[in-house]
């Protein structure tokens, strides 16, 4: 066991000096360092806890995208069975329960409907199912759900989209290292460190952005709709608090036949030019705005409500075409609410609401403060031991003392190298790796002084000292990592960020206090060849 | 130059005479903590009962207004709030639950803390913002399980671990000597009413993972004295690897414990609650290894006999056969 040949020895110091290096970029800054361009600059980062910032966790409600779904197939059959050439006939379509049915009115001509159908499903996943299920029920009646792997995959889409869209937003606010990332199914975590008020952060993702232009019934009785009453073929939409016509409570509009308002290709916050409250202008895209044209064209006279999430902001008289492609929003809007619609527009509407779920937000002070007083606690608790191991085992203690600064080392330089995040709890771990990996070289040193009490000779003591101790050093550390483990999978950030710290240190104390010393001790034993040794 | 010595050389202290009071009074502290988690109940904080938790730290004061503070966050109108000194005397938690409806509308959760901080810097000029978690009921349910799984976990697999290196009593032994010190450090955190969140479970499994190196590292040289001294009667036995390990388990204590108490003494408040835990479980671990893991193997009647290997049927008959000859 005190055997190290050359190569074996060459690699492990190659090992040591790699990670330590690899540390240096985390302490020092580049410039200092002088750091060579050409080579990777591993750093460690610093988790919110410590560096302060906002932490969202956001969560999307995957029903929403099942009832958009269902609209949008409502939308797409009864075009497709209304088309020129379509020959059959088929009743109203109703969509209740979660699926779409119809009636078709010659039961002979129901396999032809299904036919005509057929094209607007397609297949989801690599399972070979078809994202909507068509059965006919009674002969005569067409039946339309969507497939769980249908809902699945339209999920899975619908959180990418917002994840994107999350990402623009953030970034149109120019905030500094935005981490975006999906989780689970439904979720998406936001981290923005530096940022102290995360309230505008949340009012910008909080809105879906679901611009709509809908033609208002005025044939609606308004004494229906004050009470309720949808008039069928419309729906009824809330007014937004503080709208013109707010109090009127609901706004009859035309369910089908309107624009949505997703083929923008600007939008900016302006001023009215009559009484100069703040407005939104946005710019259609071409196919959009052709759209917009032949809406304004066809309705002259008409007025059309301007519908934002569900809520009617306005509904202004179309007095003329519009046909240059842009419009402008009015609605009660202050000029911040207006600018965070503008950016939300630009970004794009969420394909589903998103619902902060929680929240964690960190003061920069707290944080400085907490590396502060972490970095001195580690240096007085490192102190301290080395001092003590040095007193207790001599020449012994000197190697376990090195081993301990080259394991600080390694911990950090293999934390930048697979690049995690160093958290408040992480701080915590550093300090008892620093405690736990002493214990392997106590174990070893103790054995040491044991096997020379029962008279063994010099080199047969170290090697039995080495060679006894590993077994329970083995099976200590194979349980730390148990612990570890479960905390990485089950934690959250900080909780993670420990165990990260504790994983890895495990892994370079049995390098640094096992391999590394073992190295030493054995380099010292051959080229000094003692009798007796001071432990 | 003399070497420290932290432990004489030599020792032969008979641990083993005093194990039924010791087993007694863990037995006692073991129920005590129950009833004291029991009846005082753990101060559960947002990670696990949902709701709102602002930070503040009075940066001129020596010591944080607390009453006043309840008084004006109660004026508000949302509700009591629980505040309480948070690592260092003049900074505070502030925990309120989440105004109903909340679960549908961020919104006014965002209007109270709003409305909470706003007030507070009016009537306290040196009021240092310094952070607020906001968790809905929802998310802290989860929180609250995967801990709960976590340490379930971790339990579970470490004593499986040792059951197949060593034997199923020391497993079960070091199951038993965990759950004396996971007791005992929650009953710790029962009785001060210090804030049980996310990280104190963190805490909570490093214990499990520390604890259990003493433990390991006295069973591994009873195992080694078992294969050594087939005859000694066991309470000897234990007392000789309990002895033969005593400096190693004093020293590595002692170094655990410099580096926490540096942590604990000098260390990042935020932090104070977890590394109190951390210190409590390592102090009671190195206790429970001693007086737990060791004793619990008399009473599970562990002898040489188990390490040795069992004759199986065709050795038996291999040897019957031989003896015939």
């Amino acid at each position: 066991m005190l055997d190290f040949p050359r190569w074996k020895q060459l690699w492990f110091w190659a090992i040591a000096l790699v990670c330590c290096a690899a540390a240096l970029p985390s302490i020092f800054s580049v410039a200092d360092l002088q750091w060579p361009a050409v080579l990777p600059q591993p750093r460690v980062n610093l988790g919110l806890d410590l560096a302060g910032g906002s932490h969202l966790l956001l969560e999307a409600n995957p029903d929403q995208v099942v009832s958009q779904r269902l609209e949008a197939m409502e939308e797409s059959v009864r075009a497709k069975l209304s088309q020129a050439n379509a020959t059959v006939k088929v009743g109203d379509i109703s969509n209740k329960d979660g699926s779409l049915s119809f009636m078709v009115d010659n039961p002979g001509e129901v396999d032809a409907a299904r036919e005509l159908i057929l094209p607007l499903t397609s297949g989801a996943g690599l399972t070979g199912k078809r994202d909507w299920d068509i059965k006919v029920v009674d002969s005569t009646r067409l039946v339309l759900t969507p497939t769980k792997e249908g809902i699945d995959q339209a999920v899975t889409k619908a959180m990418d989209t917002a994840t994107e869209v999350v990402r623009k937003r953030i970034d149109a606010l120019g905030t500094r290292e935005p981490t975006i990332i999906r989780e689970g199914d439904d979720r998406i975590v936001v981290q923005v460190p530096g940022l102290k008020d995360p309230t505008a952060l949340k009012n910008l993702l909080g809105q879906t952005a679901k611009l709509e232009f809908k033609l208002v019934d005025l044939s609606a009785l308004p004494s229906d709709v004050a009470k309720g009453i949808r008039p069928p073929g419309d729906d009824l939409v809330p007014y937004a608090p503080g709208a013109h016509g707010a109090e009127a409570g609901f706004l009859a509009v035309k369910r089908l036949g309107g624009i949505k308002g997703d083929q923008l290709t600007d939008a900016s916050q302006g001023y009215d030019q009559r009484n100069n409250s703040p407005i939104v202008s946005i710019t259609f895209d071409s196919a959009g705005g052709a759209k917009f044209a032949k809406l304004t064209t066809e309705n002259v006279g008409h007025p059309f409500a301007i519908i934002l999430d569900g809520k009617v902001l306005s509904a202004p008289n179309i007095n003329e075409p519009i046909m240059g492609g842009s419009a402008q929003i009015s609605g009660g809007f202050t000029v911040d609410s207006a600018n965070q619609l503008a950016i939300a527009l630009r970004s794009g509407a969420l394909p589903v609401d998103l619902k902060v779920i929680e929240e964690r937000t960190v003061g920069p002070d707290l944080g400085a403060d907490s590396i502060h007083k972490g970095v001195i606690a580690m240096i007085v608790g490192t102190l301290l031991v080395m001092v003590v191991i040095v007193l207790t085992y001599g020449r012994f203690g000197i190697y376990a003392d090195l081993a301990l600064m080259i394991n600080v080392l390694m911990i950090l330089g293999v934390m930048a190298i697979i690049n995690t995040t160093l958290t408040l709890p992480g701080i915590a771990g550093f300090v008892l790796t620093i405690g736990a990996a002493v214990d392997a070289n106590v174990l070893i040193n103790e054995r040491i002084r044991e096997e020379r009490k029962r008279g063994r000779r010099v080199f047969q003591a170290v090697e039995m000292g080495y060679k006894e101790a590993s077994r329970a050093i083995f099976d200590a550390n194979i349980t730390n990592i148990i612990a570890a483990l479960l905390m990485a999978k089950f934690g959250s950030g900080p909780v993670r960020g420990f165990a990260i710290v504790l994983i890895i240190g495990i892994g370079t104390s049995v390098f640094t206090a096992v391999f590394l010393t073992r190295m030493w001790v054995a380099g010292w034993l051959h080229r000094t060849r003692p009798a007796d040794i001071n432990i | 130059m003399r070497l420290l010595k932290m432990v004489p050389e030599n020792t032969n202290i008979h641990f083993l005479k005093w194990r039924l009071p010791f087993f007694a009074l863990s037995g006692l502290l073991v129920i005590a903590s129950w009833v004291m988690i029991a009846v005082n109940g753990l101060n559960l904080g947002v990670d696990f009962v949902g709701g709102q938790m602002i930070r503040v730290t009075f940066t001129h004061s020596a010591a944080a207004p607390v009453a006043a503070l309840r008084g004006e966050v109660e004026s508000l109108g949302y509700g009591d709030p629980i505040v309480q000194t948070f690592g260092a005397p003049n900074a505070v938690s502030i925990r309120m639950q989440l105004p109903p409806g909340a679960a549908h509308n961020p919104a006014l959760a965002t209007a109270m803390s709003k409305a909470i901080v706003a007030k507070i810097s009016a009537a306290h000029s040196d009021a240092r913002l310094d952070g607020i978690d906001l968790v809905s009921g929802k998310v802290s349910k989860e929180l609250g399980e995967s801990a709960a799984e976590a340490l379930g976990f971790a339990a579970i697999a470490i004593s499986i671990y040792i059951w197949y290196r060593f034997e199923w009593q020391f497993g079960a032994g070091a199951l038993l000597s965990l759950v004396h010190d996971v007791s005992l450090t929650l009953g710790m955190f029962a009785v001060t009413q210090m804030e049980f969140d996310l990280n104190i479970v963190a805490a909570v499994l490093t214990i499990i993972g520390y604890s259990l190196n003493d433990t390991i590292v006295v069973y591994d040289r009873i195992r080694e004295n078992l294969k050594k001294f087939r005859r000694m009667p066991m309470p000897e036995l234990l007392d000789l690897s309990v002895n033969e390990t005593l400096s190693r388990t004093v020293m590595t204590s002692a170094m655990m414990l410099i580096t926490l108490l540096a942590l604990l003494l000098l260390g990042p408040r935020v932090i104070f609650g977890f590394t109190a835990a951390i210190t409590m479980g390592i102090f009671v671990g190195s206790y429970s290894s001693i007086y737990m893991a060791a004793p619990l193997l008399i009473w599970l009647k562990v002898t040489s006999k188990s390490f040795v290997p069992v004759e199986g049927k065709l050795d038996q008959q291999e040897r019957l056969a031989r003896e015939r000859k």
